[in-house]
């Protein structure tokens, strides 16, 4: 069976994942002075489901680090021990090592036994700690299936048995109502067969059996051996320790004394009772309970009636409403057959699109409902492809999750005091978008912490308050969403930035606009930090940023006033499989220019049109001069009209910079299905993927920004 | 006709590993990611035997006993509660609200179709 297991795998590692997550949110909010109940039993639950996990995969070391941590949780949610920082932190530690024992099965790296062993340690301390006794030894982990917890709960005074070969002692007590003499002896036998049996019923009582019994046995062979015969209900077996055994007997005995009363066969009342077995058990008395070979006529009776409600409970439930709305639930699905969803409805997509445009050549008079047909088969695409995209959506708070812990580790090694706030954590964008955002947007609130917010001394004498805050916000903006980060830190210093670009040897003049100075930071090696810290400030990170914004199809701004703190933010496409595009012609191809890079499309005179040194062309656009580039020759296409002033220009915006794409003329805006032209074909200079539009045709889409910066490039 | 199960836990690989062990054993499967979930999916099919976790979100295994147990149709349905937690607390609470046995995790498929063989055959 364990090859079957493998499978599962896979989901118990994405769930450990998301519940440690979870574990790290909720300690991280956990407010020391006031903890919220909800939250500590949250967090426990989280170990718990972890080390169930853990434990039916086999996988020990996880099992025992959870242990103890929930060893320890519950004595916080059951009050008995107060919550204090260093158990957040030893939390905080312990969800790093499960983290790292995870990721060690996973095959993605080897976890630290001395690290782990150090948490366990610690928490270990932190738990012996409470007033109350201690509860059981962290090495327990895996012994649940061990005797002890074995016994069937009816048996409620007893002390786990040791599972040695050592002289056990025993009180056994129950009841002879219903026991046959016969039986009786036959018990008595047995017993003795056991051990040393000696019967210390009291002379008085008529209907309880008392016996001591001293045995190489354990409970449970003991219990085996009774159970048959008596009602387990009214069977107590306690172990007690051999020299005081004598004195509990006897207490027993004083309490009672009457003569024991011998009743007709009659065993209705030995109700069926599973003699214990590893792992599980069943209450003798409970609704549906199993029936062991000889049954009673009461259980046959109760699984008749059995029979009877599960007739009756089809009926009834064949009558039943659909009661209760469904609640959010949900399933998990592998990424790969959402993608592949995605694709199929792309093709959909594009067929439809095929068969509309041959469906429009029919006269929608004679073919009214051909056409009235194809229009609700658009609106069915268009809705199913919405929904299907919006599987793949996912809130943000999936990457904002990740910084408080961040900000509390960064704060506390710069003795810095910052409250991170987060705003817009229910923004949903692509899956594929999210996990690509988490690293750049990780430097950037790095930096805001580093190089942003001052230190406590400095703040207060700046007059502010001593604790500084960042603030994570996300929300959309047409079909955008914009991710910023924000803090009320010492803000960007012009003069600095422009001394240290000018040292080195970037062009740079002080008659730049903030924006401009800005964007410096950019630059490749570029920090501004006085000192080099292991945080930051070894001036790789904000080129990396921008490049893999950029390579999203997004874009960064920064923001900044001296003194009063800085904003970065970043705009990126909603989704990375579909793109808004604007259809242009040229000759007789058709390329995609995304939208979000359009300012506006005109039709200039040809007195707008400017050549200068040679080949380069501006067109002058509102008193700017803008580098014309012209589609059909970086193609090198034979295009319908050869004079800017006879075609169309669509004035482009990348990174801050603008240009003139030349094209015959404009086709139209589409939603088109981005395909991999480097998967398919391969990689090509100014395009940065293929679509199939609706005839068919294959249309490659603009990599505008490449475009623009190489329009950029010749004009200087 | 197959008997049906519905297996209760929060934990998808947990759950997930229940119902792959039953189904290759022949048995229906409901699978319910906590009680609440679990009371809705037992008020709308017949099922003939519920394991629940106990320590769940929303609406624990205990609770969820209770409720069933309110149900005409679950009075007699045997509900066995598969948990970690093997103090004799937890079961005598378990038994108080209706269980009809336990099963501690971590389990092994072969037990868990054993158990559930001895109580549904």
């Amino acid at each position: 069976m364990s090859n079957d297991l493998e499978q599962f795998y896979e989901i118990f590692f994405e769930e450990s994942s998301e519940l440690l997550a979870d574990m790290e949110a909720c300690l991280l909010r956990l407010d020391v002075n006031s903890p919220d109940l909800e939250d500590l039993n949250a967090i426990f639950r989280a170990a718990h489901s972890i080390k169930g996990g853990a434990g039916t995969f086999g996988f020990t070391d996880m099992t025992e680090t959870t242990h103890m941590l929930e060893t320890l949780l519950d004595k916080l949610r059951k009050g008995e021990l107060e919550v204090r920082s260093e158990m957040v932190d030893a939390f905080l530690k312990a969800g790093d090592v499960i983290k790292h024992q995870l990721a060690g099965h996973r095959g993605e790296g080897e976890a630290d036994p001395a690290e782990a062993a150090a948490v366990l340690e610690e928490l270990k301390k932190l738990s012996d700690e409470t007033q109350a006794p201690p509860k059981q030894e962290p090495s327990n982990v895996q012994t649940q299936t061990d005797a002890p917890q074995e016994k069937p709960p009816v048996v409620t005074n007893s002390v786990p048995a040791p599972e040695t070969l050592a002289k056990n002692s025993y009180c056994i007590e129950f009841s002879k109502f219903g026991l046959t003499d016969a039986a009786l002896d036959n018990l008595h036998n047995n017993l003795k067969s056991l051990g040393s049996l000696q019967d210390k019923t009291a002379s008085g009582e008529h209907d309880v059996c008392k016996l001591f019994l001293a045995t190489d046995k354990s409970e449970e062979d003991v219990w085996e051996t009774l159970a048959f015969v008596v009602d387990p209900e009214k069977l107590k077996i306690e172990s007690v320790a051999a020299n005081n055994a004598e004195d509990k007997v006897s207490q027993i005995q004083a309490k009672n004394n009457s003569e024991s009363v011998i009743h007709d066969e009659d065993e209705e009342m030995s109700l069926d009772k599973m003699p214990p077995a590893p792992g599980y058990g069943f209450f003798p008395d409970a609704p549906a309970a199993p029936r062991e070979d000889g049954s009673s006529d009461l259980v046959a009776k109760s699984s008749n009636q059995n029979a009877d409600q599960r007739q009756a409970a089809k009926s009834s439930a064949k009558a039943a409403p659909a009661a209760a709305s469904s609640e959010a639930s949900s399933i998990r699905v592998s990424i790969e057959k959402v993608d592949q969803m995605i694709n199929l409805v792309g093709e959909l997509v594009i067929t439809q699109a095929m068969l509309a445009q041959t469906a429009s050549q029919f006269d929608p008079v004679v073919f009214e409902k051909l056409h009235s047909g194809m229009s609700q088969l658009e609106r069915n695409t268009r809705d199913l492809q919405e929904s299907v995209m919006s599987i793949r959506m996912m809130p943000i708070s999936f990457v904002f999750s990740r910084y408080p812990r961040v900000v509390r580790d960064l704060a506390s090694k710069l003795n810095k005091r910052v409250e991170l706030k987060t705003v817009g954590e229910n923004t949903e964008l692509d899956k594929g978008l999210i996990e690509k955002i988490a690293d750049p947007l990780t430097h950037l609130v790095r930096n805001s912490l580093d190089h942003g917010v001052e230190t406590p001394e400095k703040r207060i004498a700046a007059g502010k308050p001593a604790q500084g805050t960042i603030t994570l916000r996300a929300f959309h903006q047409g079909g955008s969403i914009v991710i910023e980060v924000s803090d009320d830190g010492a803000g960007l210093n012009r003069a600095k930035i422009l001394a240290k670009a000018r040292e080195r040897g970037l062009p740079v003049h002080d008659g730049m606009t903030d924006q401009e100075v800005w964007l410096l930071i950019f630059e490749a090696g570029f920090s501004t930090a006085d000192a080099v810290t292991d945080v930051s400030g070894r001036g790789v990170g904000m080129d990396v940023v921008k490049r893999n914004i950029q390579s999203l199809g997004g874009r960064i701004d920064i923001e900044s006033s001296f003194g009063v703190g800085t904003r970065i933010s970043i705009r990126l496409p909603l989704t990375l499989a579909i793109l808004d595009g604007l259809s242009v012609a040229v000759g007789d191809q058709m390329f995609i220019v995304p939208l979000n890079y359009i300012i506006e499309s005109l039709q200039p005179t040809s007195a707008d049109i400017k050549t200068v040194s040679g080949n380069g062309r501006v067109v002058q656009v509102r008193g700017e001069y803008l580098p014309v580039i012209a589609l059909h020759e970086i193609f090198n296409l034979k295009p319908n009209v050869t004079s800017v002033h006879e075609g169309i220009l669509v004035i482009l915006e990348a990174e801050g910079h603008k240009s003139a794409l030349f094209v015959d003329d404009l086709v139209g805006q589409h939603q088109v299905v981005i395909k991999s032209l480097e998967t398919n074909y391969r990689r090509v200079k100014g395009v940065s993927g293929a679509t199939i539009m609706g005839d068919g045709k294959v249309a490659l889409i603009l990599d505008t920004a490449a475009l623009v910066m190489a329009s950029q490039q010749e004009m200087v | 006709m197959a008997k049906t199960i519905l297996a209760v836990d929060d934990s998808a690989s947990i759950r997930q590993m229940v119902a792959f062990t039953l189904k290759g054993a022949g048995y229906e499967v409901i699978q319910a990611v906590d009680g609440e979930d679990a009371l809705e999916k037992a008020n709308k099919h017949t099922v003939n035997l519920v394991l629940t976790d106990i320590n769940m979100p929303r609406m624990d295994g205990l609770k969820l006993l209770e409720l069933l147990r309110k149900l005409s149709n679950y009075k007699t349905v045997p509900i066995l509660m598969l948990t970690t937690e093997s103090g004799d607390d937890i079961k005598a609470k378990g038994r108080a609200a209706g269980a009809t046995g336990w099963l501690v995790k971590p389990f092994d498929p072969k037990r868990l179709l054993e158990v559930i063989a001895k109580v549904i055959g």
